[in-house]
C-alpha cells in the first residue's frame, strides 16, 4: 500500500509542479519583468510575447537534452576513452580493438541479415494479410488475430517462442512443437515432398519474383533511364535470386537427421532464423494495420477502371493498389527496420548471442554490463546510433509526406 | 460499333432486395442513349451491369450479337469514364491512356499511333507527361476520356461524367462529348445523368428509369411532347408539368374536360364516347400556360412571382388535393403577385392522363 501513495504522492507532485512552474513563470514574466503598464507597456507586451514560448518549451528541452542529448555525448567520450588508463583519450583505439574481433562482425553480419529478412517478410506478410482480411467476412476477426503478437512483450514472446523450439534429453517425452513436427518425418516420400521438393519450389518462387523485379527495372531504364540507381537495384536483385538459386539447390542435398529432436537455436545457420520468426510474428500485426487502412484508401473508382482496362487481379494489386500506397509501404518498411536494428530483447532472452545468432545491440550490451569494457561498448553504440540515423530521418521524411 | 441488347434484365441484392427488374431495351449501333431518373432509381447499377462491374441476375445482356452476360469486363469491347475521372493518381497522362493497350499486348508502335491521334482529338497533347494532380478538372475529365478512347471500344459508357465539374466547365465540356459523338458517328454510347439538360441536348433517346424499371423510351421532343405517364411528364421540363384532376364531359377528336377547380380544358387527344365521366388528370407545362380573360382552364390567387428576364414564373395558391399549379408566361409580370389570374393553353398541349397513364397511347 505504501508503494501506491508514493506513486499518488509523486503524481501529485510531478503534475503540480507542472503546473506551478507555468503559472509562476508566465506571472513572473507579466507582472515583474515585462509589466504590461506604463510608458513601455506595448514593447513589453511585444518582448513577453517573444519570450513566452520558451517558458514552455524549456522543461522539455532540458528532460531531452539531460536524457538524450548528453548521453549522446557522453557515449561518443567513452568510445574515445580507456577506463582502465584512467580515462586516456585514446582516439580510435576502442573501433581499432572492435573491428578485429570475430564477434563484432557475427553480429554486424546478423544485423544486417535482420535488417533484410525482418522488414521484407513483416511487410510482404502485412500487406498479404491486409489484402486478405479485406475480402472475407470474418476479417476483421482475422485482424485482431494477427494483431494480437502486437500486445506481447518481445520477451514473452520469446519466452512463448523458447517453448515452441524447446529439446528435451532423449529420453523424455519432447514438449517444443517445432521437434513434434520435425519427430513426424521419418524419411519416406512424404518428407522428401515437404522437406525437400517444398522449400525447394518456394526458392525457385523468390528466385523468380526477384527475377521478374530485376527485369522490370530493366524494362524501366530503357523506357525511363536513370541507369544508376536502378543499375544498383538490378545488381542486388541478381545477387538474392543467386542465393534464392542456391538455396533451392540445397533444400534437395543438405542432411538431414530424422527422428533425432534437434536443439533449434543451436543450429548454426538456422537459429538466427528462428529468432527473425519471433520478430516477424510480432511485426505483421503492425504492418497488417497500418496497410489495411492504406489499402481502404484508395477510391474504389481507380480499381473498377483498372477492371475495365482489362487487368487481372494480380495486376489490379501490383500495378494499382501497391503504387498508389506506395509512401505507406516505405514508412511500414522503415519504422521495421528501426525496430530491427535495435533488437535486443529476442537475442537477450532466447540465446544472449551465442551460436552464433549475436546481433549488435547485445554485442553491446555484453561489452558494456558484462566484460565492463565501456570502451569499445561505447563504440558499438556509436555504430548502432550511425546505422539508425539515416534510415529515422528517412522515414520521418516520408511519414511527413503522407500525412501531407 | 455494335448493338447492345437487354431483355428482361434484372438485378437483386442478396437475392431478396430487388433493384431492378424487366428491364428490355434495344440500343442501336451509332445511338447515343441517356439514362435518366432519380437518384436511386437504379440508373447508376443499370450502366454496371452493361458493363460488367455488377453482376447480372436476371436477363440476358448482348452486346454486338454476343450473349455477355458472364464475360469479364474487359473482353467485352465496352470502355467506361467514370464520374470522379478515375485516373490512376501514380501514372502520367501518357501511362493512364496506355495502360489498357499494354495489358491488351498492344505493339508499341500501334500503341504511341492510338495516344498521338486521341491526344490530338482532345488538345492533350502537352499535358502528357504530367500526373493527374497536375491538370484541372476539365482537363482530368478529358484524359478520362481519352483513356477510353484509345481503346477503340465498341461501347462507350459514362457515369456522370461531368457532376464533378463546375457550371461553365460542364457546358463547354457538354459540347466537347456532343462533337466527340458526332465525330464518331457509328460508336454507341450510353451515357448516365441526373442532369435533364445533359440528357435533353446530348441524347438521341433517353431512357427515363423509374420504380425498378423503364418508365419511358424516346426521343427528348417525344419525352417532351408526349409522356407515356405522368412520372415522366412531370420528371422531364422544369418546373414541372402541372396536373389538375377532372372529369370528361365531351369526347371525341377533341376531348373537354370538366375540371374540379372549376376550370374547363379541351385536349387534343381523342377520346371515345365510353370515356365520358372518366376520371382524369389533365396535364400542362407551365410554358404552355397562356393568360385569358375567356374560357380558363385554371383561376388561381398568384402567391409568389420570379421574374427571370426572360420568364416569369407564377405559384398560383393551393388548392384541393393538387400540387400548387405554376405557371410560366413570357416577359416581366411581376406586378401579378397576389391578383388573381386565369390562364388556358391551346388543345395540342394538353396531355390526358387516366390512372397515371396518357391516354394518348392506349
Amino acid at each position: 500500500m505504501e508503494a501506491a501513495y508514493k506513486g499518488l504522492l509523486t503524481i501529485f507532485l510531478g503534475v503540480g509542479g507542472c503546473l506551478l512552474y507555468f503559472y509562476l513563470s508566465n506571472q513572473f514574466l507579466d507582472k515583474v519583468l515585462y509589466p504590461a503598464k506604463g510608458v513601455n507597456a506595448g514593447r513589453n507586451i511585444n518582448r513577453a510575447n517573444m519570450i513566452r514560448p520558451w517558458l514552455f518549451v524549456l522543461p522539455a528541452m532540458i528532460a531531452l537534452g539531460l536524457y538524450l542529448a548528453y548521453p549522446v555525448v557522453a557515449t561518443f567520450w567513452y568510445s574515445l576513452t580507456d577506463r582502465n588508463q584512467g580515462d586516456a583519450f585514446v582516439g580510435l583505439a576502442n573501433y581499432q580493438q572492435m573491428i578485429n574481433e570475430p564477434k563484432f562482425w557475427e553480429a554486424m553480419r546478423n544485423n544486417m541479415l535482420w535488417l533484410v529478412i525482418v522488414p521484407a517478410a513483416s511487410t510482404a506478410f502485412g500487406l498479404m494479410a491486409a489484402q486478405l482480411t479485406d475480402r472475407i467476412g470474418w476479417g476483421s476477426f482475422a485482424k485482431s488475430l494477427i494483431f494480437m503478437p502486437m500486445a506481447i512483450s518481445f520477451v514473452g514472446a520469446s519466452v512463448i517462442f523458447k517453448l515452441i523450439y524447446d529439446t528435451r534429453p532423449v529420453d523424455q517425452a519432447q514438449i517444443g512443437v517445432m521437434n513434434a513436427v520435425w519427430l513426424q518425418f521419418e524419411g519416406g516420400i512424404g518428407s522428401w515432398l515437404i522437406l525437400r521438393l517444398l522449400p525447394a519450389l518456394l526458392m525457385l518462387c523468390g528466385a523468380a519474383i526477384t527475377a521478374y523485379t530485376a527485369y522490370g527495372f530493366l524494362l524501366a531504364i530503357r523506357e525511363k533511364g536513370g541507369a544508376f540507381v536502378r543499375g544498383i537495384a538490378i545488381g542486388i536483385l541478381a545477387l538474392i535470386t543467386l542465393a534464392f538459386l542456391s538455396l533451392a539447390l540445397g533444400a534437395f542435398t543438405s542432411v538431414h537427421r530424422y527422428g533425432e529432436a534437434q536443439t533449434w537455436l543451436t543450429l548454426p545457420g538456422w537459429n538466427s532464423f528462428l529468432l527473425m520468426v519471433v520478430l516477424i510474428w510480432i511485426q505483421t500485426g503492425f504492418a497488417m494495420v497500418i496497410l489495411s487502412a492504406a489499402l481502404r484508401g484508395i477510391p474504389e473508382e481507380t480499381i473498377e477502371a483498372s477492371i475495365v482496362d482489362g487487368a487481372n487481379p494480380f495486376q489490379v494489386f501490383f500495378k494499382i493498389k501497391m503504387p498508389q500506397i506506395s509512401g505507406t509501404i516505405v514508412v511500414v518498411w522503415t519504422t521495421i527496420t528501426l525496430v530491427v536494428l535495435k533488437v535486443f530483447d529476442i537475442v537477450f532472452a532466447m540465446t544472449n548471442g551465442q551460436w552464433e545468432t549475436q546481433v549488435l545491440a547485445n554485442y553491446m550490451y555484453d561489452k558494456l554490463f558484462r566484460a565492463n569494457d565501456w570502451g569499445v561498448g561505447s563504440a558499438s553504440a556509436m555504430i548502432i546510433m550511425l546505422l539508425v540515423s539515416p534510415i529515422l530521418i528517412w522515414n520521418v521524411y516520408n511519414a511527413r509526406k503522407e500525412m501531407s | 460499333m455494335a448493338d447492345v441488347k437487354l431483355q428482361d434484365v434484372g438485378k437483386t441484392y442478396g437475392g431478396t432486395v430487388d433493384v431492378l427488374r424487366g428491364i428490355d431495351l434495344d440500343i442501336k449501333q451509332g445511338e447515343l442513349i441517356v439514362f435518366v431518373g432519380p437518384s436511386g432509381c437504379g440508373k447508376s447499377t443499370l450502366l454496371r451491369m452493361i458493363a460488367g462491374l455488377e453482376q447480372i441476375t436476371e436477363g440476358t445482356l448482348e452486346i454486338g450479337g454476343m450473349l455477355v452476360n458472364d464475360i469479364p469486363p474487359a473482353q467485352r469491347g465496352i470502355a467506361m469514364v467514370f464520374q470522379s475521372y478515375a485516373l490512376y493518381p501514380h501514372m502520367t497522362v501518357r501511362e493512364n491512356m496506355t495502360f489498357a493497350l499494354k495489358l491488351a499486348k498492344k505493339s508499341q508502335s500501334e500503341i504511341d499511333e492510338a495516344v498521338a491521334r486521341t491526344a490530338k482529338t482532345l488538345q492533350l497533347e502537352e499535358y502528357l507527361d504530367r500526373l493527374p494532380k497536375a491538370l484541372s478538372g476539365g482537363q482530368r475529365q478529358r484524359v478520362a476520356i481519352g483513356r477510353s478512347i484509345v481503346r477503340d471500344p465498341k461501347v462507350y459508357l459514362f457515369d456522370e461524367p461531368l457532376s464533378n465539374l463546375d457550371a461553365a466547365l460542364r457546358v463547354a465540356t457538354r459540347i466537347e462529348i456532343a462533337q466527340l459523338k458526332e465525330a464518331m458517328p457509328e460508336s454507341t454510347m450510353i451515357y448516365v445523368t441526373h442532369d435533364q439538360v445533359e440528357a435533353m441536348t446530348l441524347a438521341s433517346r433517353i431512357v427515363v428509369l423509374a420504380n425498378k424499371g423503364i418508365a419511358q423510351v424516346g426521343t427528348p421532343l417525344d419525352l417532351y411532347e408526349r409522356p407515356e405517364n405522368e412520372f415522366v411528364a412531370q420528371f422531364i421540363g422544369s418546373p414541372a408539368m402541372n396536373l389538375l384532376s377532372g372529369e370528361v364531359t365531351k369526347t371525341g377528336a377533341k376531348t373537354t374536360v370538366k375540371l374540379d377547380g372549376g376550370g374547363t380544358a379541351i385536349s387534343a387527344v381523342p377520346t371515345q364516347d365510353a370515356d365520358k365521366g372518366l376520371k382524369v388528370n389533365i396535364g400542362v407545362r407551365p410554358e404552355d400556360m397562356t393568360e385569358t380573360t375567356g374560357t380558363y382552364l385554371f383561376e388561381g390567387k398568384v402567391n409568389i412571382t420570379e421574374a427571370l428576364g426572360e420568364v416569369t414564373l407564377l405559384y398560383f395558391e393551393k388548392s384541393g388535393d393538387n400540387d400548387a399549379v405554376i405557371g410560366k408566361l413570357p416577359g416581366i409580370h411581376s406586378d401579378l403577385r397576389g391578383k388573381t389570374v386565369r390562364v388556358s393553353a391551346v388543345p395540342e398541349k394538353v396531355q390526358l392522363f387516366h390512372n397515371g397513364q396518357s391516354l394518348y397511347y392506349r
